[in-house]
């Protein structure tokens, strides 16, 4: 496999070819944060947190890292003052909806956000999609997915799906950083098969 | 109906055809575009229909029901030919008597424009202030055929710049043709559409397609539907021509599921140009294949968005694809695959019929052509108008939108549909231009002009507006979902008087992070209405969180 050589924050990086910008960042230590991220799944791009700086061809952009290509001299800043304020004002917006997450919590801390921004709305979902994915891409088995669009999105357990496979695997509640999608799983079960799920 | 096996069988066909055709022979079009339609212009070619049969009158004068003419404030228009006489606001009543006049060569003067401020009169179209000031390159021939009729459009040219293409050029020279037309994308970003044809024709992946982006989702822009209803053979001619250039054989026509009309012409056309051999295997036997499905929209307007559009297309929910790779290189099925908007396809034709230096002599330095321009808002005269590009806005309103309504001052325009900007009244010398008017902040988008009075509350307008784009958003991103939900939480506490000081600089911040942050450019453009608000409206915002604190 053909490597490039990029600079991450000024300092010289080499990556694969194939690797996302965040990839090549995580291999040489350089922290970059994500909501919707998991090395298991395919980039999603939904959280935007990885946001970056990349300057290529004398052309600056913003891009998010997680789905943005590796190429020959790309040049990347991690934590420029626009970037930081990017990153402080999408947590700050979903920590209208769950102000407790430990996740979100921690990035506040790190970038400066105030939980109290914006109005609170709490739906305690992020919609960073981890579970829904994991379902489909690891487990094939498709028991979550989302309804709905724009801010009336949410996830939803399909109960015929769910009573079948979730009590035995319960693995997405692992990947959910605000432990909605156990409570959204409990109210599907309430609701739809509360004997169920369960031989 | 026949299907022709050569270009010279299906000439022979156009001779006859205009062999069998008299153009001086008195015609009677009746407009059944959207808004005319809604006026019941259905009864006034029904009335049209039995005055000719009663008395017998089918051998004197043809009568056609058309497309859109583009002045729908007027509606139901009727259009006389071959003097081209307009009439206004026909009702069945006048039936009888536009159908004497017409046949004696006089004008009906009951019907014909009056201006409402002189009192002066004009019948031809040339004469009529809404029309001469445009250049109806592309819509001016809806009035001329029956969109049903595959051989209303071959009568007036219809296929001859595929014929052309396809019998005296190679694909590159198609491709050169439209790069040297300075041809850019009608649907929002006024991308040079060569450059993207040559993406896409150069990607090593040998199967390639061509789409006409045909579902125009927003408020205030309705001239794609009028084109695509009106003429559909137009839109389909420059797709097969553009095919022929880039090497697809497989195209998609992308439109709106919930306008039936335009459904049933879209539909018709296309089974017509398959009998006439226009599409299918070796069109006019000269080797090319190319076969056009038709698509729906699944009712989002994100829909729109061309990674989102292929999704569908691929026959999954409509999501813009996370990608940094441009869907001219991988589309639809990983594909690469030229999207156009309709508009854009509807130029093709022309600029292979005519040149590509002709095509360049009009509009401005960096924008070619003309451009539809769908008026409405507080505009004495809505409807749907062609210009050429660098026409001013103050043309636009004044010269042929008749200025504003009721004898009202004009205090903003809001350009580009939902994702648009509005400019203040000072701003009205800017020229329909996609670099001058993405500088103002109003880029050109789709193409609709907005008309605001004097009394115009603009915090309610940039309400209006966030309160569409949320509910059209898909969802998957947050800048986008989570950003307008904010921005529509903010304008909508101040347009109730609950603003707060420190709410303008929350909407700056979140316009910033929603046009930086988001994924496709549906998100990434959501901002402009509030971020235009903010450059040109900032005193009157301010005033407003000012006057509201005070209210108890």
């Amino acid at each position: 496999m053909s490597e490039v050589t990029l600079t991450i924050n000024d300092r010289e990086v080499t990556a694969e070819a194939a690797m996302s910008v965040l990839e090549a960042a995580r291999q040489a230590g350089i922290p970059i944060p994500t909501l919707c991220h998991h090395d298991r799944l395919e980039a999603y791009g939904g959280c935007r947190l990885c946001i970056v700086e990349v300057e290529s061809r004398g052309k600056i952009n913003h891009v998010v890292s997680c789905t943005y290509p590796v190429e020959q001299g790309l040049a990347v800043r991690t934590r420029t003052e626009t970037v930081d304020r990017i990153r402080r004002v999408l947590v700050e917006e979903l920590m209208a909806h769950a102000p407790d997450s430990p996740e979100l919590k921690a990035l506040a801390e790190e970038y400066g956000a105030d939980r109290n921004r914006f109005g609170k709305e709490p739906i305690f979902c992020v919609m960073c999609g981890l579970c829904v994915r994991y379902c489909a891409e690891i487990k094939g088995e498709h028991a979550v997915g989302f309804i709905e669009n724009g801010p009336r999105r949410e996830i939803s357990f399909i109960p015929e799906r769910a009573a079948e496979v979730c009590w035995d695997c319960q693995e997405c509640f692992t990947v959910c950083p605000t432990s909605y999608a156990q409570a959204a799983y409990l109210l599907a079960k309430g609701l739809a098969f509360p004997d169920g799920g369960r031989s | 109906m026949p299907r022709f096996n050569t270009v010279a069988e299906f000439e022979d066909y156009r001779a006859a055809l205009l062999a069998a055709r008299d153009p001086a022979r008195p015609c009677i079009a009746v407009c059944a575009g959207a808004a005319c339609d809604g006026l019941d212009s259905a009864a006034v070619a029904q009335a049209f229909e039995a005055e000719i049969a009663r008395h017998n009158l089918a051998g004197q004068l043809d009568l056609r029901v058309t497309g859109c003419h583009g002045f729908c404030e007027k509606g139901p228009n009727v259009i006389a030919g071959p003097e081209d006489i307009c009439y206004f606001e026909v009702t069945p009543a006048d039936v009888p008597e536009i159908i004497r006049a017409t046949l004696a060569g006089e004008v009906y003067a009951a019907k014909i424009y009056r201006d409402p401020q002189t009192g002066e009169k004009a019948a031809r179209m040339s004469e009529v202030p809404y029309y001469k000031h445009q250049m109806r390159l592309l819509i001016g021939d809806n009035p001329r055929l029956d969109p049903l009729k595959i051989d209303d459009a071959l009568a007036i040219g219809g296929y001859a710049a595929l014929v052309k293409a396809l019998t005296t050029m190679t694909p590159d020279q198609v491709l050169a043709e439209v790069k040297q037309a300075n041809l850019r994308g009608r649907g929002g970003g006024g991308f040079p559409a060569g450059a993207k044809w040559e993406t896409t024709k150069n990607a090593p992946e040998k199967t390639k397609y061509v789409i006409a982006n045909g579902h125009e989702g927003e408020s205030a822009a309705f001239m794609d539907r009028a084109m695509l209803t009106g003429n559909p053979h137009k839109v389909i001619e420059g797709l097969i021509i553009g095919a022929y250039a880039i090497g697809a054989h497989q195209g998609f026509i992308y439109t709106r599921h919930d306008v039936p009309r335009l459904v049933e012409h879209v539909k018709t056309a296309l089974a017509q140009a398959r009998e006439y051999g226009l599409l299918g295997q070796n069109i006019l036997g000269t080797g090319f294949d190319f076969e056009i499905e038709l698509h729906f929209d699944v009712g989002i307007f994100v829909s729109g968005e061309s990674s989102a559009l292929m999704r569908s297309i691929e026959g999954n929910a409509p999501e813009p694809r996370p990608k940094y790779i441009r869907t001219s290189v991988s589309g639809i099925w990983d594909k690469p695959s030229n999207l156009n908007n309709v508009e854009t396809w509807a130029n093709v034709p022309q600029i292979i019929a005519r040149g590509a230096e002709w095509f360049a002599s009009i509009g401005s330095d960096k924008s070619k052509g003309t451009k539809l321009v769908s008026l409405s808002g507080h505009i004495v005269n809505s409807g749907i108008v062609e210009v050429p590009m660098g026409t001013t806005l103050r043309t636009l309103i004044f010269a042929i939108g008749g200025g504003v309504r009721d004898g009202k001052a004009l205090k903003a325009v809001h350009f580009g549909g939902a994702m648009g900007g509005s400019l203040p009244v000072d701003r009205i010398d800017a020229r329909l231009d996609f670099d001058e008017m993405s500088a103002l902040g109003a880029p050109i988008g789709a193409g609709g002009l907005l008309v605001m009075n004097e009394d115009t509350d603009m915090v309610d307008i940039a309400r209006y507006l966030m309160d569409f784009l949320v509910k059209e958003s898909c969802g998957k991103c947050v800048p986008c979902r989570e950003g307008m939900f904010q921005m529509l939480k903010i304008l909508t506490n101040i347009a109730e008087g609950r603003g707060r000081k420190f709410d303008l600089e929350r909407l700056a911040e979140l316009t910033e992070v929603t046009s930086l942050g988001s994924l496709c450019a549906l998100g990434k453009t959501s901002a402009a209405p509030v971020k235009s608000m903010l450059q040109y409206f900032h005193a009157e915002y301010a005033a407003r969180i000012e006057a509201g604190s005070q209210t108890p």
